[in-house]
């Protein structure tokens, strides 16, 4: 190994081989079955549970957990994915801690809720290992139905009506399906490529078309797909990225924080990939998280996670905030970026702390200067090609009710479509309610 | 701390907690350790005539049954009596003895229901120095399908018989094991009495199949895909037990019989229980063979402690202390009116109560929007089973109606004179009270 954590500049290969697939294995590893019985026993099997109510999807929590401790994972994961279809993508990457385990009447009881999303875990990958796909499709029905966008929202749509015997061409601008799921999320979060096999578990309902590098705008018109389809549904993302809006963007070692991590999620070697020695991200979100640990992890020396808000008001939640902390990312809050620093590249992030008040957020007019060889910008994403006679409300597609654009036919979701967290979880509940009412749609039912 | 030394039927020990007669008392080996650890005393493994010894089979001896995270609840066995040689379990005892003099032992005898058996292993007992002996009539499993054990347990006539036989061959105490496979309790007990025992110990392993294995469709424990009843026995039979030895205590032709309360004990609390409804003494044998010999160190300084709180100098202080309280229900107080009462503070809004009452019970807990629940005392009927659910210990108590307040569910004023069944209006049998 030539290179180190203290290598300046960015570079690649800065730890070994085997501390980078230490560092990139499984982040909670899977429980394995006394540890399940154990987690299961917890469960008071409470009526009316609030952590159904606190789950996007609505699982019923309860019932499959008592389904795990009487000896029928199996059962238990019919159970979650009758309401969540990648409900083994979101017991790894659902922000728990904010959604079931929050509501779980044991954190209220003793600040320890029940591991809903390890057990969610283990009842899926029960199923999956055996290769079971525990649904059928309906009876043909003839009506054929364009999803654009394999993400989760897409992904669900897609499955819950191939279910209801309706065809589906699903169609992705990226090489592989998945969405975020494949290009999103931390690697720690989804080792061993379960997206992919996710997609591929969830492609056996049959029915399901998938068309890879097919994007809306460039290959796909909405026009077409609307003459062409019975129904649309839009659930394609957000693929543009928010500018910095600070001096010095456009220098070397500036990058978009979603393309650094897909790179990261895509590559077959780690030790291929650069990372600069000082690493700077902003933002405050999951993506800002991911980048910055994921930065620490490849070797980075020093890696900064700068929010122009306080702690409080940071979107990734405490437990994400504590992950990077204890992984060596230093928060920096209440921060905004002036201007990156560097001859051509990037060396130094100017930086500038700020005060909310009744204006609004203003600078102090106090600024500190990082050494920034890597600047990773996490600031949000933004809907990219609005396609044309769609009404757009705060930068996203308008819904109503499941989904509804107000143009018959098309119906759009996920974090493309207004309302909703922007989670996996939330696309792939707007994805399911979307086919809902299609199928009410079609079959006027 | 409160002095633990107990006097049990004229046997004196450091402490009122024995080990039953059972695996854990088969050899030295394990009853050395069991002084060592502190118990009381020991009932040895039941002893067999002379002879071949019984053998035991060679699969599993063994089911249970579990709660949350695998405590062992309940645990039924299918293993006979000593299966080892009478003269190296009488050479062992007076070893043992003669090195602890100051704990119990006690020699579990069974053989089969003829007077010269009897006679002769009564014999062979006293040459060890023991303490007294207890007769097994309670294994219900392999021994009763010989004729001993239960087989003798569930016929008063025959308890009697061998008690009387015990007394005219030996000077020893003599304590009798009766079996709960049986309707009335009293009955062998009665038996035991006027066959001269000197106390009762109660109560052995109850008739049971603790599982079925549903893939070889056979009870548990399975012996080549057969199963056999077993003995059931812990904490799971403390009930049972309970009840059992509150009859004897509060029968009135059985008053002054020595018990020992025998069903469960697993802890401190639980043996006061027993020694509270008459038992002398408890005998212990699943907590055990779960924990080992040290749990006693807990049950000493438990029972002390309570002891202490209570101001009792002696074992004897506790004893049938809640006797006077067992009654029938024919003689409950119907005037004492309470409703159940939720700790809002104490709630984590489970909603267990909810469910339990909306479902099963009287519709008498609200919930709101919000997740609160609360007691309509107009339908409370004070059924105690939102108490019984609630994961919080309490957070949800009876809280007793005073005299002269409405019962919202009645609207009839809570009288402060006790009446009773008896003399209810309701009751076709009813006798005015004079």
């Amino acid at each position: 190994m030539t290179n180190s954590p203290m290598t300046p500049g960015v570079a690649p290969a800065r730890l070994a081989p085997e501390d980078l697939s230490a560092n990139f294995a499984d982040l909670h590893p899977p429980l394995d079955d006394h540890e399940a019985l154990v987690a299961a026993d917890r469960c008071y099997f409470c009526h009316d549970a609030p952590c159904i109510a606190a789950c996007p999807t609505g699982i019923d929590i309860p019932l499959f957990i008592r389904q795990i401790a009487t000896g029928t994972p199996e059962a238990a994961a019919k159970t979650i994915l009758d309401r969540n279809i990648l409900g083994g993508m979101c017991a790894r990457v659902c922000p728990t801690e904010t959604l079931c385990e929050e509501a779980c009447v044991r954190e209220l009881a003793e600040g320890k809720p029940v591991s809903i999303g390890q057990l969610q875990r283990y009842a899926t990958d029960t199923l999956m290992a055996a290769g079971v796909h525990p649904f059928t499709r309906a009876t043909p029905t003839g009506k054929r139905v364009a999803v654009v966008g394999a993400g989760p929202a897409g992904l669900s749509c897609a499955h819950r009506l191939a279910m209801k015997g309706h065809d589906v061409e699903l169609f992705d601008a990226r090489p592989k399906g998945g969405g975020l799921n494949e290009y999103g999320i931390a690697a720690y979060k989804s080792v061993n490529d379960f997206a992919g096999s996710e997609v591929e578990w969830l492609m056996q309902i049959g029915g399901v078309t998938l068309h890879t590098g097919k994007a809306l705008g460039r290959d796909l018109g909405l026009e077409a797909l609307k003459s062409d389809y019975d129904a649309v549904f839009l659930g394609m993302g957000l693929a543009g990225v928010n500018a910095l809006g600070a001096e010095g963007e456009d220098k070397e070692g500036v990058l978009d924080a979603v393309n650094f991590i897909a790179d990261l999620r895509q590559t077959d070697d780690l030790s291929a990939l650069p990372v600069g020695r000082n690493v700077v991200v902003i933002g405050g979100g999951m993506t800002a998280i991911d980048a910055a640990v994921q930065s620490k992890l490849l070797g980075a020396q020093n890696v900064t996670i700068l929010y122009r808000r306080s702690r409080a008001e940071m979107p990734a939640s405490r437990f994400e905030q504590d992950l990077a902390a204890a992984k060596g990312v230093r928060l920096v809050f209440n921060a905004r970026p002036v201007r990156i620093t560097g001859n051509g590249r990037a060396q130094g992030l100017e930086a500038e702390y700020t005060v909310s008040g009744p204006d609004g957020l203003t600078g102090t007019g106090e600024t500190f200067t990082l050494p920034a060889d890597q600047v990773l910008k996490a600031i949000g994403q933004t809907l990219d090609g609005v396609p044309e006679g769609l009404k757009i409300e705060g930068g996203k597609i308008a819904v109503s009710g499941a989904g509804r654009t107000g143009v018959a036919g098309i119906w759009a979701g996920g974090d493309c479509a207004q309302g909703g967290e922007d989670l996996t979880v939330a696309a792939v509940a707007e994805g399911r309610d979307a086919a809902e009412d299609i199928h009410q749609t079609l079959m006027g039912g | 701390m409160a002095d633990l030394t107990t006097t049990f039927c004229g046997i004196t020990s450091p402490n009122p907690f024995w080990l039953a007669s059972a695996p854990p008392t088969d050899k030295e080996y394990n009853v050395r350790r069991a002084f060592e650890a502190g118990w009381g005393g020991v009932v040895w493994k039941t002893l067999g005539e002379e002879g071949p010894p019984i053998v035991n089979v060679n699969g599993p001896r063994y089911g249970a049954i579990w709660g949350a995270d695998r405590r062992l609840l309940g645990l039924n066995n299918i293993e006979l009596i000593t299966d080892r040689p009478l003269e190296v379990n009488l050479a062992e005892m007076t070893r043992v003895k003669k090195d602890w003099p100051d704990r119990a032992l006690i020699a579990s005898l069974m053989v089969p229901v003829n007077e010269d058996s009897w006679k002769a292993i009564l014999d062979r007992v006293l040459e060890t120095g023991c303490d007294g002996v207890e007769l097994n009539f309670g294994c219900p499993h392999g021994m009763s399908e010989r004729g001993m054990g239960s087989a003798v347990g569930q016929v008063p006539e025959y308890v009697q018989q061998v008690t009387e036989w015990c007394k005219k061959h030996s000077d020893l105490p003599v304590m009798v094991k009766l079996t709960p496979n049986i309707a009335d309790i009293r009955k062998p007990a009665q038996a035991a009495k006027d066959g001269g025992a000197d106390a009762v110990s109660l109560i052995n392993t109850i008739n049971s199949i603790t599982s079925v294995d549903l893939d070889l469709f056979a009870p548990e424990p399975t012996i080549d895909g057969k199963g056999a009843h077993g003995g059931y026995c812990g904490p799971a039979v403390k009930p049972i037990a309970l009840n059992m030895v509150a009859e004897i205590s509060r029968s009135p032709s059985l008053q002054g019989l020595p018990i020992s309360g025998i069903g469960g004990v697993t802890t401190w609390r639980d043996a006061a229980e027993f020694m509270a409804l008459g038992a002398g003494n408890v005998q212990v044998c699943t907590a055990a063979m779960t924990y080992g010999f040290k749990i006693v160190q807990e049950m000493i300084s438990g029972l002390g402690q309570y002891m202490d709180e209570k101001g009792f100098a002696s074992t004897a202080d506790l004893v049938g202390r809640a006797v006077p309280n067992c009654s029938d229900w024919q003689h409950l107080n119907l005037n004492y009116v309470t409703k159940a009462r939720i700790d809002q503070d104490a709630c984590i809004k489970c909603g267990r109560c909810y469910a339990a009452c909306e479902d099963t019970s009287h519709q008498a807990i609200s919930m709101s929007q919000d997740r609160t629940f609360e007691v309509i005392d107009a339908e409370c009927v004070a059924c105690n089973l939102c108490v019984n659910v609630c994961p919080v210990e309490g957070c949800i108590t009876m809280e007793e109606l005073s005299t002269g307040t409405v019962d919202e569910r009645t609207g009839k004023v809570v009288e402060g004179e006790y009446v009773n069944w008896t003399t209810h209006p309701n009751n076709p049998g009813a006798c005015a009270a004079e």
